[in-house]
Protein backbone atom coordinates (compact mmCIF):
# COMPACT_ATOMS: atom_id res chain seq x y z
CA UNK A 1 0.00 0.00 0.00
CA UNK A 2 1.29 3.42 -0.94
CA UNK A 3 0.83 4.73 2.55
CA UNK A 4 3.92 6.90 2.95
CA UNK A 5 3.46 9.33 0.14
CA UNK A 6 -0.25 9.80 0.61
CA UNK A 7 -0.38 10.37 4.35
CA UNK A 8 -0.44 14.14 4.03
CA UNK A 9 -2.75 14.21 1.07
CA UNK A 10 -5.08 12.01 3.11
CA UNK A 11 -4.92 14.56 5.89
CA UNK A 12 -5.61 17.57 3.68
CA UNK A 13 -8.28 15.72 1.76
CA UNK A 14 -10.62 16.06 4.71
CA UNK A 15 -10.01 19.75 5.14
CA UNK A 16 -11.24 21.11 1.84
CA UNK A 17 -11.71 18.71 -1.03
CA UNK A 18 -13.84 16.29 0.92
CA UNK A 19 -14.81 18.52 3.81
CA UNK A 20 -17.33 16.31 5.61
CA UNK A 21 -19.75 19.10 6.40
CA UNK A 22 -19.65 21.37 3.37
CA UNK A 23 -18.81 18.88 0.63
CA UNK A 24 -20.02 15.47 1.75
CA UNK A 25 -22.87 16.88 3.84
CA UNK A 26 -22.43 14.27 6.52
CA UNK A 27 -23.20 14.69 10.18
CA UNK A 28 -25.78 17.37 9.62
CA UNK A 29 -27.59 16.92 12.92
CA UNK A 30 -24.79 18.14 15.20
CA UNK A 31 -23.65 20.72 12.63
CA UNK A 32 -27.02 22.40 12.95
CA UNK A 33 -28.04 21.62 16.49
CA UNK A 34 -25.08 22.70 18.59
CA UNK A 35 -23.83 25.61 16.50
CA UNK A 36 -25.68 28.39 18.27
CA UNK A 37 -22.31 29.46 19.64
CA UNK A 38 -18.79 29.21 18.26
CA UNK A 39 -17.57 27.65 21.49
CA UNK A 40 -20.09 24.84 21.28
CA UNK A 41 -19.03 24.11 17.72
CA UNK A 42 -15.42 23.88 18.81
CA UNK A 43 -16.29 21.55 21.69
CA UNK A 44 -18.47 19.32 19.57
CA UNK A 45 -15.81 19.21 16.85
CA UNK A 46 -13.11 18.22 19.33
CA UNK A 47 -15.29 15.48 20.83
CA UNK A 48 -16.20 14.10 17.42
CA UNK A 49 -12.58 14.25 16.25
CA UNK A 50 -11.46 12.24 19.25
CA UNK A 51 -14.05 9.56 18.56
CA UNK A 52 -13.26 9.60 14.86
CA UNK A 53 -9.50 9.19 15.27
CA UNK A 54 -9.80 6.47 17.91
CA UNK A 55 -12.47 4.50 16.13
CA UNK A 56 -10.65 4.79 12.81
CA UNK A 57 -7.50 3.45 14.47
CA UNK A 58 -9.21 0.54 16.19
CA UNK A 59 -11.26 -0.38 13.16
CA UNK A 60 -8.24 -0.37 10.88
CA UNK A 61 -6.51 -2.65 13.38
CA UNK A 62 -9.36 -5.13 13.70
CA UNK A 63 -10.52 -5.00 10.10
CA UNK A 64 -8.88 -8.31 9.23
CA UNK A 65 -10.16 -10.18 12.28
CA UNK A 66 -13.79 -9.12 12.12
CA UNK A 67 -15.86 -11.29 9.77
CA UNK A 68 -17.59 -9.31 7.08
CA UNK A 69 -21.05 -10.34 8.21
CA UNK A 70 -20.85 -8.82 11.68
CA UNK A 71 -18.73 -5.82 10.86
CA UNK A 72 -21.56 -3.28 11.19
CA UNK A 73 -22.47 -4.19 14.79
CA UNK A 74 -18.77 -4.52 15.60
CA UNK A 75 -18.03 -1.03 14.29
CA UNK A 76 -21.04 0.44 16.07
CA UNK A 77 -19.82 -1.08 19.33
CA UNK A 78 -16.34 0.39 18.87
CA UNK A 79 -17.75 3.82 18.08
CA UNK A 80 -20.22 3.66 20.97
CA UNK A 81 -17.43 2.71 23.37
CA UNK A 82 -15.34 5.75 22.42
CA UNK A 83 -18.39 7.98 22.55
CA UNK A 84 -19.05 6.81 26.10
CA UNK A 85 -15.45 7.62 26.99
CA UNK A 86 -15.87 11.16 25.63
CA UNK A 87 -19.17 11.52 27.43
CA UNK A 88 -17.66 10.55 30.78
CA UNK A 89 -14.56 12.71 30.22
CA UNK A 90 -16.63 15.76 29.37
CA UNK A 91 -18.97 15.24 32.30
CA UNK A 92 -15.98 15.14 34.63
CA UNK A 93 -13.76 17.84 33.12
CA UNK A 94 -16.04 20.32 31.38
CA UNK A 95 -19.46 19.96 33.00
CA UNK A 96 -20.66 23.27 31.58
CA UNK A 97 -19.92 22.35 27.97
CA UNK A 98 -21.41 18.92 28.61
CA UNK A 99 -24.64 20.55 29.72
CA UNK A 100 -24.71 22.80 26.65
CA UNK A 101 -24.19 19.93 24.22
CA UNK A 102 -26.61 17.66 26.09
CA UNK A 103 -27.82 14.62 24.21
CA UNK A 104 -25.78 15.54 21.15
CA UNK A 105 -22.67 14.09 22.78
CA UNK A 106 -24.06 10.53 23.00
CA UNK A 107 -25.51 11.12 19.55
CA UNK A 108 -21.96 11.16 18.15
CA UNK A 109 -22.56 7.40 17.86
CA UNK A 110 -24.96 7.93 15.00
CA UNK A 111 -22.94 10.70 13.38
CA UNK A 112 -22.71 9.60 9.77
CA UNK A 113 -19.18 11.00 9.38
CA UNK A 114 -17.70 8.49 11.77
CA UNK A 115 -19.51 5.52 10.35
CA UNK A 116 -18.88 6.59 6.79
CA UNK A 117 -15.13 6.97 7.41
CA UNK A 118 -15.05 3.55 9.06
CA UNK A 119 -16.70 2.01 6.04
CA UNK A 120 -15.02 4.02 3.34
CA UNK A 121 -11.53 4.44 4.72
CA UNK A 122 -10.48 2.65 7.90
CA UNK A 123 -11.79 -0.65 6.61
CA UNK A 124 -9.47 -0.54 3.61
CA UNK A 125 -6.38 1.22 4.95
CA UNK A 126 -3.65 0.76 7.52
CA UNK A 127 -3.59 2.34 10.98
CA UNK A 128 -1.34 5.31 10.13
CA UNK A 129 -3.37 6.41 7.14
CA UNK A 130 -6.56 5.86 9.12
CA UNK A 131 -5.38 8.11 11.93
CA UNK A 132 -4.47 10.79 9.42
CA UNK A 133 -7.83 10.44 7.75
CA UNK A 134 -9.54 10.72 11.12
CA UNK A 135 -7.53 13.81 12.00
CA UNK A 136 -8.17 15.48 8.64
CA UNK A 137 -11.86 14.72 8.60
CA UNK A 138 -12.23 15.63 12.25
CA UNK A 139 -10.43 18.92 11.75
CA UNK A 140 -12.49 19.66 8.65
CA UNK A 141 -15.65 19.00 10.66
CA UNK A 142 -14.42 21.10 13.59
CA UNK A 143 -13.52 24.05 11.40
CA UNK A 144 -16.80 23.81 9.53
CA UNK A 145 -19.03 23.75 12.59
CA UNK A 146 -16.95 26.43 14.33
CA UNK A 147 -17.47 28.65 11.29
CA UNK A 148 -21.21 27.96 11.32
CA UNK A 149 -21.26 28.62 15.06
CA UNK A 150 -19.32 31.87 14.64
CA UNK A 151 -21.62 33.20 11.93
CA UNK A 152 -24.71 32.33 13.92
CA UNK A 153 -23.34 33.72 17.16
CA UNK A 154 -22.19 37.00 15.61
CA UNK A 155 -25.41 37.57 13.68
CA UNK A 156 -27.75 36.19 16.30
CA UNK A 157 -26.27 37.26 19.59
CA UNK A 158 -23.71 39.89 18.61
CA UNK A 159 -20.90 38.04 20.36
CA UNK A 160 -18.06 35.76 19.35
CA UNK A 161 -16.82 33.17 21.84
CA UNK A 162 -18.78 35.19 24.39
CA UNK A 163 -17.08 38.51 23.57
CA UNK A 164 -19.39 41.28 22.32
CA UNK A 165 -18.28 42.31 18.82
CA UNK A 166 -21.15 44.06 17.10
CA UNK A 167 -22.13 46.58 19.76
CA UNK A 168 -21.99 49.66 17.53
CA UNK A 169 -22.53 47.96 14.18
CA UNK A 170 -25.99 46.41 14.16
CA UNK A 171 -28.58 44.87 16.41
CA UNK A 172 -28.32 41.09 16.48
CA UNK A 173 -31.24 39.17 14.94
CA UNK A 174 -32.28 36.40 17.30
CA UNK A 175 -33.59 34.29 14.41
CA UNK A 176 -30.02 33.21 13.67
CA UNK A 177 -29.64 31.34 16.92
CA UNK A 178 -33.08 29.78 16.51
CA UNK A 179 -33.45 26.63 14.37
CA UNK A 180 -34.36 28.42 11.10
CA UNK A 181 -31.11 30.39 11.29
CA UNK A 182 -29.20 27.12 11.47
CA UNK A 183 -30.64 25.86 8.21
CA UNK A 184 -30.22 29.22 6.54
CA UNK A 185 -26.58 29.83 7.52
CA UNK A 186 -25.74 26.27 6.56
CA UNK A 187 -27.42 26.71 3.17
CA UNK A 188 -25.52 29.91 2.39
CA UNK A 189 -22.21 28.48 3.57
CA UNK A 190 -22.58 25.36 1.43
CA UNK A 191 -23.42 27.57 -1.54
CA UNK A 192 -20.37 29.75 -0.88
CA UNK A 193 -18.17 26.68 -0.56
CA UNK A 194 -19.53 25.36 -3.85
CA UNK A 195 -18.90 28.67 -5.54
CA UNK A 196 -15.33 29.10 -4.29
CA UNK A 197 -14.05 25.58 -4.76
CA UNK A 198 -15.91 24.47 -7.83
CA UNK A 199 -14.68 27.09 -10.30
CA UNK A 200 -11.49 25.12 -10.71
CA UNK A 201 -13.27 21.86 -11.26
CA UNK A 202 -16.14 21.08 -13.53
CA UNK A 203 -17.34 18.07 -11.57
CA UNK A 204 -19.22 20.21 -9.10
CA UNK A 205 -22.66 19.21 -10.17
CA UNK A 206 -21.93 15.56 -9.87
CA UNK A 207 -20.39 16.23 -6.48
CA UNK A 208 -23.37 17.97 -4.95
CA UNK A 209 -25.69 15.36 -6.35
CA UNK A 210 -23.56 12.54 -5.06
CA UNK A 211 -23.38 14.24 -1.71
CA UNK A 212 -27.12 14.07 -1.19
CA UNK A 213 -27.16 10.41 -1.99
CA UNK A 214 -23.88 9.57 -0.30
CA UNK A 215 -24.93 10.96 3.07
CA UNK A 216 -26.97 8.58 5.07
CA UNK A 217 -28.17 6.45 2.20
CA UNK A 218 -24.45 5.76 1.80
CA UNK A 219 -24.45 4.23 5.23
CA UNK A 220 -27.53 2.26 4.36
CA UNK A 221 -25.95 0.81 1.30
CA UNK A 222 -23.10 -0.24 3.47
CA UNK A 223 -25.56 -1.89 5.80
CA UNK A 224 -27.25 -3.76 3.03
CA UNK A 225 -23.85 -4.99 1.98
CA UNK A 226 -23.25 -6.12 5.52
CA UNK A 227 -26.30 -8.28 5.62
CA UNK A 228 -25.89 -9.89 2.26
CA UNK B 1 -54.37 11.58 30.18
CA UNK B 2 -53.90 15.34 30.04
CA UNK B 3 -50.20 14.81 30.56
CA UNK B 4 -49.97 12.35 27.68
CA UNK B 5 -51.77 14.78 25.42
CA UNK B 6 -49.29 17.48 26.39
CA UNK B 7 -46.43 15.16 25.48
CA UNK B 8 -48.09 14.33 22.17
CA UNK B 9 -48.63 17.94 21.11
CA UNK B 10 -45.31 19.02 22.56
CA UNK B 11 -43.27 16.46 20.66
CA UNK B 12 -45.16 16.99 17.42
CA UNK B 13 -45.23 20.77 17.22
CA UNK B 14 -43.39 22.62 19.96
CA UNK B 15 -40.22 20.59 19.80
CA UNK B 16 -40.61 19.03 16.40
CA UNK B 17 -37.71 16.62 16.09
CA UNK B 18 -36.58 17.67 12.66
CA UNK B 19 -37.32 21.35 12.54
CA UNK B 20 -36.51 22.47 16.03
CA UNK B 21 -34.37 19.77 17.61
CA UNK B 22 -32.37 18.85 14.50
CA UNK B 23 -32.76 15.12 15.02
CA UNK B 24 -33.08 13.00 11.91
CA UNK B 25 -31.81 15.62 9.49
CA UNK B 26 -30.10 13.08 7.24
CA UNK B 27 -33.26 11.23 6.20
CA UNK B 28 -35.10 14.55 6.19
CA UNK B 29 -32.78 15.88 3.49
CA UNK B 30 -32.02 12.51 1.91
CA UNK B 31 -35.41 11.00 1.19
CA UNK B 32 -37.63 14.06 0.91
CA UNK B 33 -37.25 14.37 -2.84
CA UNK B 34 -40.53 12.63 -3.56
CA UNK B 35 -43.66 12.49 -1.46
CA UNK B 36 -44.03 8.74 -1.97
CA UNK B 37 -40.61 7.91 -0.54
CA UNK B 38 -41.20 10.41 2.26
CA UNK B 39 -44.35 8.54 3.26
CA UNK B 40 -42.56 5.18 3.22
CA UNK B 41 -39.67 6.43 5.30
CA UNK B 42 -41.96 8.13 7.81
CA UNK B 43 -44.02 5.00 8.25
CA UNK B 44 -40.92 2.98 8.99
CA UNK B 45 -39.65 5.60 11.44
CA UNK B 46 -42.92 5.74 13.41
CA UNK B 47 -43.03 1.95 13.57
CA UNK B 48 -39.44 1.56 14.77
CA UNK B 49 -39.62 4.53 17.14
CA UNK B 50 -42.57 3.12 19.07
CA UNK B 51 -40.97 -0.33 19.33
CA UNK B 52 -37.55 1.01 20.23
CA UNK B 53 -38.93 3.34 22.90
CA UNK B 54 -40.62 0.34 24.55
CA UNK B 55 -37.52 -1.85 24.25
CA UNK B 56 -34.99 0.72 25.44
CA UNK B 57 -37.25 1.81 28.33
CA UNK B 58 -37.44 -1.79 29.56
CA UNK B 59 -33.70 -2.29 29.15
CA UNK B 60 -32.97 0.90 31.02
CA UNK B 61 -35.41 0.27 33.87
CA UNK B 62 -34.82 -3.42 34.51
CA UNK B 63 -31.26 -3.98 33.36
CA UNK B 64 -29.18 -0.82 33.58
CA UNK B 65 -30.62 1.11 36.52
CA UNK B 66 -30.82 -1.78 39.05
CA UNK B 67 -27.19 -2.69 38.29
CA UNK B 68 -25.87 0.88 38.34
CA UNK B 69 -24.86 0.62 34.71
CA UNK B 70 -26.37 3.89 33.51
CA UNK B 71 -23.10 4.90 31.94
CA UNK B 72 -23.56 2.08 29.43
CA UNK B 73 -26.78 3.64 28.14
CA UNK B 74 -25.32 4.83 24.84
CA UNK B 75 -23.85 1.44 23.95
CA UNK B 76 -26.81 -0.55 25.19
CA UNK B 77 -29.35 1.63 23.41
CA UNK B 78 -27.62 1.72 20.05
CA UNK B 79 -27.08 -2.04 20.06
CA UNK B 80 -30.69 -2.62 21.10
CA UNK B 81 -31.88 -0.34 18.30
CA UNK B 82 -29.65 -2.03 15.72
CA UNK B 83 -30.84 -5.46 16.82
CA UNK B 84 -34.45 -4.33 16.87
CA UNK B 85 -34.28 -2.92 13.37
CA UNK B 86 -32.80 -6.19 12.15
CA UNK B 87 -35.51 -8.14 13.97
CA UNK B 88 -38.31 -5.99 12.59
CA UNK B 89 -36.91 -6.48 9.12
CA UNK B 90 -36.79 -10.26 9.46
CA UNK B 91 -40.22 -10.56 11.08
CA UNK B 92 -41.91 -8.29 8.57
CA UNK B 93 -40.34 -10.17 5.68
CA UNK B 94 -41.81 -13.44 6.98
CA UNK B 95 -45.17 -12.34 8.33
CA UNK B 96 -46.35 -9.25 6.46
CA UNK B 97 -44.56 -9.24 3.10
CA UNK B 98 -46.73 -6.42 1.77
CA UNK B 99 -45.69 -4.08 4.57
CA UNK B 100 -42.10 -5.23 4.18
CA UNK B 101 -42.25 -4.30 0.53
CA UNK B 102 -43.41 -0.82 1.43
CA UNK B 103 -40.99 -0.15 4.29
CA UNK B 104 -38.16 -2.61 3.66
CA UNK B 105 -35.76 -0.30 1.89
CA UNK B 106 -35.96 2.29 4.64
CA UNK B 107 -35.50 0.01 7.61
CA UNK B 108 -31.68 -0.38 7.62
CA UNK B 109 -31.38 3.41 7.37
CA UNK B 110 -33.15 3.87 10.65
CA UNK B 111 -30.38 2.52 12.86
CA UNK B 112 -28.36 5.62 12.07
CA UNK B 113 -31.34 7.95 12.42
CA UNK B 114 -30.55 10.26 15.32
CA UNK B 115 -34.25 10.60 16.10
CA UNK B 116 -34.44 7.03 17.36
CA UNK B 117 -31.44 7.15 19.68
CA UNK B 118 -32.25 10.75 20.53
CA UNK B 119 -35.72 10.01 21.83
CA UNK B 120 -34.35 7.11 23.87
CA UNK B 121 -31.85 9.46 25.49
CA UNK B 122 -34.53 12.08 26.05
CA UNK B 123 -36.89 9.85 28.00
CA UNK B 124 -34.04 9.05 30.36
CA UNK B 125 -33.31 12.73 30.80
CA UNK B 126 -36.96 13.48 31.50
CA UNK B 127 -37.77 10.48 33.69
CA UNK B 128 -40.73 9.36 31.61
CA UNK B 129 -42.81 6.36 32.63
CA UNK B 130 -43.23 3.47 30.20
CA UNK B 131 -46.47 4.81 28.71
CA UNK B 132 -45.12 8.33 28.49
CA UNK B 133 -41.98 7.12 26.73
CA UNK B 134 -43.96 5.18 24.15
CA UNK B 135 -46.35 8.08 23.53
CA UNK B 136 -43.35 10.37 23.22
CA UNK B 137 -41.82 8.06 20.61
CA UNK B 138 -45.08 7.88 18.69
CA UNK B 139 -45.49 11.67 18.77
CA UNK B 140 -41.89 12.24 17.72
CA UNK B 141 -42.49 9.89 14.81
CA UNK B 142 -45.64 11.77 13.82
CA UNK B 143 -43.79 15.07 14.00
CA UNK B 144 -41.07 13.62 11.78
CA UNK B 145 -43.75 12.40 9.36
CA UNK B 146 -45.39 15.78 9.24
CA UNK B 147 -42.12 17.63 8.60
CA UNK B 148 -41.00 15.15 5.95
CA UNK B 149 -44.26 15.15 3.99
CA UNK B 150 -44.64 18.93 4.17
CA UNK B 151 -41.12 19.39 2.98
CA UNK B 152 -41.26 16.82 0.20
CA UNK B 153 -44.16 18.76 -1.29
CA UNK B 154 -42.04 21.89 -1.33
CA UNK B 155 -39.08 20.09 -2.83
CA UNK B 156 -41.14 18.67 -5.66
CA UNK B 157 -42.01 22.23 -6.62
CA UNK B 158 -38.46 23.41 -6.13
CA UNK B 159 -37.34 21.07 -8.92
CA UNK B 160 -39.03 23.27 -11.49
CA UNK B 161 -37.57 26.54 -10.24
CA UNK B 162 -34.77 28.59 -11.69
CA UNK B 163 -32.00 28.56 -9.09
CA UNK B 164 -28.56 30.26 -9.14
CA UNK B 165 -25.83 27.78 -10.06
CA UNK B 166 -24.08 27.75 -6.68
CA UNK B 167 -27.34 27.15 -4.84
CA UNK B 168 -28.41 24.12 -6.83
CA UNK B 169 -28.89 20.93 -4.88
CA UNK B 170 -28.34 21.06 -1.15
CA UNK B 171 -28.01 24.82 -0.45
CA UNK B 172 -31.45 25.72 -1.76
CA UNK B 173 -32.91 22.72 0.03
CA UNK B 174 -31.44 23.92 3.31
CA UNK B 175 -32.80 27.41 2.78
CA UNK B 176 -36.25 26.01 2.02
CA UNK B 177 -35.95 23.95 5.20
CA UNK B 178 -35.13 27.13 7.06
CA UNK B 179 -38.34 28.75 5.86
CA UNK B 180 -40.40 25.70 6.84
CA UNK B 181 -38.70 25.77 10.21
CA UNK B 182 -39.74 29.40 10.73
CA UNK B 183 -43.36 28.28 10.88
CA UNK B 184 -42.51 25.91 13.69
CA UNK B 185 -40.87 28.66 15.72
CA UNK B 186 -44.40 30.00 16.03
CA UNK B 187 -45.25 27.05 18.25
CA UNK B 188 -42.46 27.78 20.71
CA UNK B 189 -43.76 28.37 24.19
CA UNK B 190 -47.18 26.90 23.38
CA UNK B 191 -46.96 24.33 26.15
CA UNK B 192 -44.15 23.54 28.50
CA UNK B 193 -43.88 19.78 28.17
Amino acid sequence: MAEKKSVFSVFFNGLIKENPTFRLLLGMCPSLAVTTMAKNGLGMGAAATFVLVCSNLVISLIRKIVPDKVRIPAYITVIAAFTTIVQLLLAALLPELNKQLGIYIPLIVVNCIIFARAEMFAQKNGPVASIMDGLGMGLGFTIAITVIGSVREILGAGTWMGIPVTVNLFDPATIFILPPGGFMVMGFLVAAFNKIFSDKKADKKADTKAACAAGCPGCSKAMHGGEA
Amino acid sequence: MKELFAILIGAMFVENFVLSKFLGICPFLGVSKKTSTAVGMSGAVVFVLVLSQAATWLINEYLLVPNNLEYLQTIAFILAIAALVQLVETVLKKLIPSLYKALGVYLPLITTNCAVLGSALLFVERDYTFVQAVVFGFAAGLGFTMALILFSGIRERLEACDIPEAFKGMPITLIAASLVSVTFVGFAGLIIP
